[in-house]
């Protein structure tokens, strides 16, 4: 499996970017040269020099400290939503696919709601009555994607409970449960996984995005989107300011997408090349 | 005809009356008490305060009472005022729609007449340069959020360069020089990645149909290759790049809310920034409510524009 992987380049680029990435975001406090919130009315708006190799912000603030604390955020609400997005969904679609009738009926309905929305509108929605902050980020983002992971375990569902082995099994007297997670689950579960990558990477977006409106992380922890929002009054003086953050998250959106689409092709070589 | 009209219009309103339903349970689930949200922590102590805020709200009422009077008022145009400079929500919203509609319209009629081109290339020189450089630019298009995308062209074009101005607004009647300079940018940056999407597809349903055998026989008639391409296989291409720009419709309003920020654009999308900062709920209400039947409106659009397209989904 390992020796696959690394023969498909894609997967080795994206595998070179994102272990850094996860790396410093563990790491974090101890790589950072300065404290990200630390205020210094004195070096405001400075480019790059020795000790702040990138400059610093509108409070004088190290950009390369912020850029290393503000990963954090956007991993937990990403890794964080993906996760409720899958468990939902996942409950979701499996319930409808296998109980039929008006459980189905719901679920589909409801998913339709949901995805009849924009992700961003619904999740501007959300922020402006219940407020922002990474553990509302996580449930917000977290239900709107939970409706894809919902059609995608209801059709797979859908495919396996039709098969022979499930309806020998409920007439040996095998209770649903015991179908569900032994028979249908494990089955179901490989098209779920190749989606979770996917959700991950707009997960990311959907985060910096609220954040770049000032609606998401709450300052002043920094997070990516946010110091480019910040970064946009600042262009014409401080360039530099915009790029890096701007930089350091389309690379790694970039990469997400990149070791999903080759996973994908490692996972189930029949969908290679679509 | 009529009946499929008919039919989707009954779809659409039946959607709208969601998105205000859910609207109206949203305000009645915030945690806390509404009133006291409205008239902050100074105000929201004076239990007098409380109470008359509660009425004026009609929060004093049975759930269904409110929900009723809602709907009644919604219907009627009457959405309340802006809490925080009294201005009546629906004279924004007269004010600010017009403005995202423009850069939406403006962005995909942009996005079509660049992505439909360049695709049509990509697919008959397949392999060639065009076709490389459209794969490139689609993976980076995905990756790099739009704002981002949105920084670099003013980075480019207004820093480097000096030919546009980086962002603003100047009202078509006083100035419609200024006025379209100051929509270039916007525009061009939620084009791009709708351009990117639509020439994707555009590539493979051109190279599908030209797979087709009565492409071969028009040849054999003797038919030029430009006419081959024009009239018989673009013709039959071009549903699936309805279905794409349809699809992206959604992304494209999800893109007006971050451009429109970032360009200082005064549509729909700085409006509910701005009303979700000062927590101006009657004014939130407004702009998710017109918004999501701008995007509910334009689906609805697209869909009947496959029924003309496609005699056979009508």
């Amino acid at each position: 499996m390992w020796k696959k992987c690394f023969r498909n380049k894609m997967f080795v680029f994206s595998f070179v970017v994102l272990v850094p990435i996860v790396a410093i975001a563990l790491f974090g406090p101890w790589i950072a040269p300065h404290d990200p919130l630390k205020i210094r009315p004195d070096l405001t708006l400075r480019p790059s020099m020795p000790g702040y190799w990138l400059g610093t912000d509108e409070f004088g603030r190290d950009i390369l400290s912020r850029l290393i604390f503000g990963i954090r955020p956007s991993m937990i609400v990403a890794l964080g939503s993906t996760a409720l997005a899958l468990l939902l969904g996942t409950v979701m679609g499996v319930a409808a696919g296998y109980f039929k009738g008006w459980t189905e009926q719901i679920v589909l309905r409801v998913i339709d709601i949901v995805l009849c929305f924009p992700p961003i509108l619904l999740a501007l929605m959300v922020v402006g009555f219940w407020g922002g902050g990474v553990r509302n980020l996580i449930i917000i983002i977290g239900i709107v994607y939970a409706p894809h992971f919902g059609r995608i375990a209801h059709s797979a569902t859908l495919q396996v409970r039709s098969l022979e082995y499930v309806e020998s099994e409920l007439s040996l007297g095998a209770t649903h449960w015991r179908v569900l997670t032994k028979s249908i689950l494990p089955n179901v579960l490989s098209p779920l996984i190749i989606q979770v990558s996917l959700t991950v990477a707009a997960a990311i977006l959907l985060e910096s995005g609220l954040s770049f409106l000032g609606l998401g992380v709450v300052p002043p922890e920094p997070s990516w989107g946010q110091m480019i929002g910040d970064a946009r009054g600042y262009i014409h003086l401080h360039p530099m300011y915009v790029i890096w953050p701007s930089l350091c998250l389309g690379i790694t959106i970039l990469a997400i997408n990149l070791m999903g689409d080759s996973l994908r092709d490692i996972l189930d070589p029949k969908l290679k090349g679509r | 005809m009529a009946r499929f009209l008919v039919g989707k219009l009954l779809v659409m309103v039946l959607q709208v009356f969601v998105v205000a339903t859910i609207v109206f349970s949203l305000v009645r689930l915030m945690p806390g008490d509404p009133a006291v949200l409205v008239l902050g922590t100074e105000r929201g102590a004076d239990p007098a305060a409380v109470a008359e805020m509660r009425h004026r709200l009609g929060l004093d009422q049975p759930v269904f009472k409110q929900f009723a009077a809602w709907i009644g008022d919604f219907v009627r145009f009457d959405w309340g005022e802006s809490i925080f400079d009294g201005t009546k929500v629906t004279d924004y919203m007269a004010q600010r729609l017009p403005n995202t509609i423009e850069l939406a319209v403006v962005s995909i009629v942009l996005a079509a007449l660049i992505g439909v081109p360049l695709g049509m290339v990509a697919a008959v020189r397949r392999g060639g340069f065009v076709d490389m450089l459209l794969s490139s630019i689609a993976a980076l298009g995905i990756s790099f959020p739009v704002y981002v995308l949105g920084t670099f062209l003013i980075l480019l074009f207004s820093f480097k360069l000096g030919w546009l101005p980086a962002s603003g607004f100047a009202s078509f009647s006083d100035d419609p020089a200024k006025h379209i300079e100051r929509l270039v940018l916007p525009a061009f940056t939620l084009a791009l990645g709708l351009a990117a999407a639509i020439a994707r597809m555009t590539r493979s349903s051109i190279l599908e149909v030209l797979n087709k055998e009565f492409v071969l026989t028009l040849r054999a008639k003797g038919v030029s290759s430009a006419g081959v391409l024009i009239r018989h296989v673009f013709r039959n291409a071009v549903i699936p790049v309805v279905t794409i720009i349809g699809l992206q419709l959604g992304n494209l309003i999800g893109g007006t809310v971050l451009i429109e920020y970032l360009f200082n654009w005064p549509g729909m999308s700085t409006l509910l920034v701005k009303a979700i900062s000062n927590r101006d709920y009657p004014l939130i209400q407004g702009c998710i409510v017109v918004m999501s039947t701008f995007f509910i409106v334009i689906n609805m659009l697209v869909n009947m524009l496959y029924g003309l397209l496609d005699p056979r989904v009508r």
